[in-house]
């Protein structure tokens, strides 16, 4: 039998083909329902773990800025991410307290923190210690974090505001712009590629 | 039936995790040999699973869009408002790109994951034969925009946390919000649950 690499098993129609190297912007997708099998991975392992040194300050500098500001009769008011958090849990929505932290603070989070630390190792072409369960925590994790749904939430609670409100955008809101921007272009690359540049030393 | 060969019908088998191909064992609780993931020919129960929680969703569906899911109260008035509602402010306000975006996150989105999820489901059982392209693809639609519904459920956590101008100007979340949430979670992990593989697999001559 081929090894294993030389495969690929399209995830939605369960069909197999022999992988092909892509050239730059290529895309190969299954001929029988459509679905992407592979990405070219554009940027190398330098450039995503720059990326995500990016992401991890820009995070950061995110949760700790006011996102916006109000101003009403000579009132100020601001809020962070956690603001909000806290703001639900006192108002007796803890379950969207819980959401809302899980899915824009503690999954971003994770997702930053986990790629950083196997980035790092497959620099070097090695597989960080705890590849394995990292690599499966990030599958998981993935479809739950929420950064671009959160931009977008802001944009409209500012113009809902905005009508009673003298709205001021804080740092914040540019923080979570980039953000989204730098989880744009990290989302466009397979992290399942890094179990094929990366061998076991472990053996 | 077409020329290209399925991993079942080759005895092997893709991890979803990692994407290594190994060779299927009969062993029930079998592990990708590189990842260390369960390995599953098909996601296990995949119909039971979606079912239930795509019923789950919909019944929660009803008391979100019913019960009003945010308070605006100033000195004089108290208005609150459901998911359409606040769509129809958000309209009236002047801004309606905004509005329609609302609408299509919080309204569309939701509506037509219960239907594409239903007629999937009931065309799977049926083993269908039509349209098995179409149906791979409106799973994908619904998988990649699945996630926007939460827009709303942010929102008012937003606006909860910046609007607390003492008696002058409050606005607090409702408890349409708490049911909005959980829809939007239960429906992610109805269409987790499915595996669009059981599209492809009834169309082939029987097993």
């Amino acid at each position: 039998m081929e090894s294993g690499q030389d495969l690929i098993v399209c995830e939605h129609c369960d069909t197999v083909y022999r992988r092909e190297p892509l050239t730059r912007g290529q895309v190969s997708t299954c001929l029988e329902c459509g679905a992407v099998l592979e990405r070219h991975q554009w940027i190398g392992l330098d450039g995503q773990f720059a990326l995500i040194l990016a992401a991890f300050i820009v995070f950061v500098i995110a949760n700790c800025t006011p996102i916006v500001s109000l101003g009403f009769s000579g009132m100020q008011s601001a809020t962070t991410l956690w603001g909000a958090v806290i703001a639900m849990w006192n108002d007796s929505s803890q379950v969207v307290a819980v959401l809302t932290a899980m899915t824009l603070f503690f999954f971003p989070l994770t997702q930053i923190l986990i790629f950083g630390w196997v980035l790092w190792f497959a620099r070097d072409g090695i597989r960080a210690p705890g590849f394995a369960p990292a690599m499966i925590a990030l599958y998981y994790v993935k479809p739950w974090s929420m950064i671009e749904v959160f931009m977008l939430g802001v944009l409209v609670a500012v113009v809902k505001a905005s009508s009673y409100f003298e709205v001021v955008p804080g740092p914040g809101v540019w923080a979570f712009a980039v953000l989204t921007i730098l989880i744009t272009i990290f989302a466009s690359h397979d992290s399942r590629e890094l179990w094929n540049v990366t061998r076991d030393t472990s053996e | 039936m077409s020329a290209l060969p399925r991993a079942h019908d080759l005895g092997i088998i893709g991890c979803h995790v990692c994407r290594q191909v190994s060779l299927e064992t009969k062993k029930a609780h079998a592990r990708c040999p590189r990842c260390g993931a369960p390995l599953h020919r098909r996601k296990r129960d995949s119909l039971t699973r979606t079912w239930a929680l795509l019923i789950a969703a919909l019944l929660l569906y009803l008391p979100a869009n019913i019960f009003p899911i945010m308070r605006t109260q100033s000195l004089f008035s108290k208005d609150d408002n459901t998911i359409l509602s606040g769509v129809i402010e958000l309209w009236r306000a002047g801004s309606p790109d905004l509005a329609i975006i609302v609408f299509t996150a919080s309204i569309v989105v939701p509506v037509l994951k219960f239907l594409v999820m239903g007629f999937l489901l009931i065309s799977v059982q049926r083993s269908s034969q039509w349209g098995a392209r179409q149906r791979a693809r409106l799973f994908r639609l619904v998988e990649v925009i699945g996630y926007w519904s939460m827009l709303d459920v942010f929102v008012v956590a937003l606006l909860s946390a910046l609007v607390h101008f003492q008696v002058l100007s409050r606005v607090e979340p409702l408890p349409g919000v708490i049911f909005f949430g959980m829809v939007v979670v239960l429906t992610m992990l109805s269409a987790m649950s499915f595996d669009p593989r059981l599209i492809w697999d009834n169309r082939e001559s029987d097993d």
